[in-house]
């Protein structure tokens, strides 16, 4: 004992291994930071030398460019954060539409490819097969060369039942305009909304309780739509005036259009992230045990329901990090928006940057931007993970 | 044997650290020491703050280091033929190629040490600011913004053009009033894109732009019919019809939108670069002015007997060692690329494709704009 602690005291701190960790760690986190601001300060001065210096007080001048898509009040004598916030917002459409569709398309992508039918299997895999190996930029190029810009000419437009129309300007729908008793309309919306989730929870809980198998989705759907419906008829006016689009000289108007840019990114990016979705959805089922959906369809549940109760809650478990990781490479790869010509934050930034010549500014700024779009995301995912994850005794 | 390992590694990071730390701050470590050195930088100073005198940091670097590589590295266009284009045989060519040969000529006495860099609009001020290119020569409009702080400088003006509007003949539209509530296409980072949003705002007009990346996408797209009409320099207009499918089905309106100066464009910072760059479009002026040409450049140097002229060729006078080139600068420019003149007519003549006449572009003496300051 007393041999042990002298032994102890006689180690030298360069032989004593705790605190040589703990050293090691303190010099590599300096070591970080000298490199880091050797970098920053070579930065600097190498734009000291040619008279720019680093500021983001460009971004309240006046942008003096227009563009083409925008979800917010925007003109040329905009500042460039306005045309910057443009972009954000048209990158957060892109990937939220994507997302959704890329999750639902991918879904049934990759049950199809499970599928016993033949056929079915035989077409989803070609499918999978085929958009998998391609690459995003020349799917993407295609869909806006080879098919957007190839639709008739405004004039000769191609009209789809329900006032679509199909033309090289754009795709036209019809699309809502809220007039004036709009607010109270989307306040019964609201209220409808509120009691569907009400009808949920309660529904829910009484299948937990009694272990019986209500028509949840089914009631919490009829629910809403039942108020929703009531609230149009009720309401004196209608809240929202169907607008379908009318050719009219040069272009389109009235109804919702969306651009070639728009739908050849859109597009593009959901059927490439879909294939992989699929894949990632085929591997989480085949990773359910076999002996689950015989016990399923022992107990006499049919198909869909073995799948919706038995393979899918467990299979979720495996798909959610892969699947997150796709959502995270649709983000980030909307920003080949670029090649179509669709103004999303990164295109935005590019023309910033040339514009005012704040490069480094703009690139950290978008940088940030994605990054943030990216960690939310992941963020979402994992605790949506941490949920569902298998519960270990 | 592992701790050890690690302890040796460990020394040889923390005195990396510490060599790292001394040598961010040079000036610290040499005061520190014994007093004659620190003598040495105050002195050092003084001739440095001397006006006049001293050359300010950055001059001539450029050309020292163009020298030391042993070509000069041009960012130009590859997309407008006439003014910059790789041609079928993989050869960049056209009226701002052309100047880079010449500036080559002036400094390495050979227009062929050049380098030939494709730049996009968006990513070309940023290619000059970082170094990667020596000289812009790419259709690049002169404004103020680019002038100051974009860091950098605009040489001289080599073409002057004016923004015009190209569309389908068979639309039927002939002022940019019937493009009312019509989309154009209009290449990003340029100040054509500027220029269109500011005459549109100033006339009424409601449109739609579609911004595209580069040249080659906005004209595709105009020719998919994504647009009613597309915008750029009359001169870009022109170059680009002559690509387009069916070039007799286009026309360019009889609208000009804006001015657009077009030359070359160093970096800040050296002033002997600006200067180099700047007389070798005099010189190119002044070519054609004394009517020397390529084929006569010899002749007329064995027969000069205008001071001028022998100043220019370098028969008297040192006007090429006072740029830090070559007394036959502007010889060999003259000799090897042509006069202003004959690098139009090859790339905008009425031979050519893309002829465009020269309108503004004339000497000042046939009411032109181009007039080069006296080589004296």
């Amino acid at each position: 004992m007393q041999e042990s602690a002298k032994q102890k005291a006689t180690i030298p701190f360069w032989r004593d291994e705790r605190i040589l960790n703990i050293l090691g760690q303190v010099v590599f986190i300096i070591g970080f930071f000298l490199i880091a601001s050797l970098i920053y300060q070579n930065m600097k001065a190498g734009l000291a030398k040619q008279g720019i210096t680093l500021s983001y007080g460009f971004l309240q001048g006046i942008s003096g460019f227009d563009i083409s898509e925008t979800l917010r009040p925007y003109s040329r004598t905009s500042s460039y954060w306005q045309a910057y916030q443009v972009g954000l917002l048209n990158t957060l459409t892109v990937s939220i539409v994507g997302v959704i569709a890329s999750t639902i398309f991918g879904v049934i992508l990759g049950v199809a490819r499970l599928s016993t039918n033949f056929l079915i299997n035989r077409l989803a895999a070609f499918y999978l097969e085929l958009i998998r190996n391609l690459s995003l930029l020349v799917f993407l190029i295609f869909w806006y060369l080879g098919v957007f810009l190839k639709l008739p000419k405004v004039r000769e437009a191609v009209i789809w039942p329900g006032s679509i129309y199909l033309t090289n300007r754009g795709v036209g729908i019809p699309w809502g305009l809220p007039a004036e008793s709009y607010p109270t309309f989307r306040l019964i919306l609201i209220v409808g909304f509120i009691l569907a989730l009400g009808v949920f929870f309660l529904l829910r809980s009484y299948s937990r309780r009694t272990g019986r198998a209500p028509l949840t989705i089914l009631w919490t759907f009829l629910t809403f739509t039942i108020v929703a419906l009531a609230g149009w008829f009720v309401m004196p006016e209608k809240p929202l005036l169907f607008d379908a689009p009318v050719i009219e000289g040069l272009n389109m108007t009235g109804g919702k259009v969306l651009s070639p840019e728009f739908m050849a990114l859109t597009s593009g990016l959901v059927l490439y992230t879909s294939a992989f979705i699929g894949e990632v959805v085929r591997s989480g089922i085949l990773s359910v045990s076999k002996g689950q959906v015989e016990a399923a369809r022992a107990l006499g549940l049919n198909g869909f329901q073995t799948l919706q109760l038995i393979v899918f809650p467990q299979a979720l478990r495996v798909i959610i990090p892969p699947l997150t990781s796709q959502y995270l490479n649709l983000i980030k790869n909307s920003s080949l928006a670029i090649a179509v010509g669709y103004p999303d934050v990164f295109y935005i930034s590019n023309t910033i940057q040339n514009q005012s010549g704040r490069a480094v500014e703009m690139i950290s700024m978008v940088m940030l931007t994605y990054l943030m779009f990216s960690l939310v995301t992941s963020v979402f995912m994992n605790w949506y993970n941490q949920r569902i994850k298998l519960v270990e005794r | 044997m592992q701790k050890t390992l690690r302890i040796v590694s460990l020394l040889l990071l923390t005195s990396l650290v510490l060599a790292a730390c001394g040598g961010s701050d040079p000036t610290t470590s040499t005061t520190g020491g014994d007093s004659p050195p620190a003598v040495e930088t105050v002195i050092v100073e003084v001739t440095s703050s001397a006006p006049a005198v001293v050359a300010p940091a950055g001059y001539g670097v450029t050309l020292e280091t163009v020298k030391a590589r042993g070509n000069l590295i041009c960012g130009v266009n590859s997309q407008v033929p006439g003014f910059g284009y790789v041609d079928a045989d993989g050869k960049f060519s056209g009226f701002d190629v052309d100047y880079c040969r010449a500036l080559a000529a002036a400094i390495f006495g050979d227009e062929t040490k050049v380098e030939f860099r494709p730049v996009t609009a968006a990513e070309r001020f940023t290619a000059l600011q970082s170094g990667e290119i020596d000289v812009l020569s790419r259709n690049t409009t002169w404004s103020l913004v680019r002038d100051t702080e974009l860091g950098t400088n605009f040489v001289h003006t080599t073409f002057y053009d004016g923004q015009g509007m190209m569309v389908p003949t068979e639309s039927g539209i002939t002022s940019l009033q019937d493009l009312a509530g019509g989309t154009i296409c209009v290449q990003t980072g340029t100040t054509t894109e500027l220029n269109l949003a500011d005459v549109m705002a100033s006339l009424g007009i409601s449109y739609t732009p579609a911004v595209f990346e580069d040249a080659d996408s906005t004209f595709a797209a105009y020719a998919e019919e994504r647009c009613d009409a597309v915008t750029t320099d009359k001169s870009g207009l022109v170059s680009r019809r002559t690509v387009l499918a069916d070039p007799a089905a286009h026309v360019i309106l009889d609208v000009t939108m804006s001015k657009e100066p077009l030359g070359p464009l160093v970096r800040h910072g050296d002033d002997q670069w600006f200067d180099i760059a700047q007389w070798t479009v005099f010189a190119l002026f002044a070519g054609e002015e004394f009517d020397i040409t390529s084929a006569n450049v010899d002749s007329v140097k064995a027969s000069a007997t205008a001071p001028e002229i022998m100043r220019l060729l370098g028969i008297e006078g040192d006007m090429g060692l006072k740029l830090g080139l070559d007394n036959n600068w502007a010889y060999n420019i003259i000799k090897l690329v042509g006069n202003y003149e004959e690098v139009y007519n090859r790339n905008l003549g009425p031979d050519t494709p893309t002829y465009i006449p020269r309108g503004l572009n004339s000497l000042y003496t046939d009411g032109g704009l181009l007039y080069a300051p006296p080589v004296r």
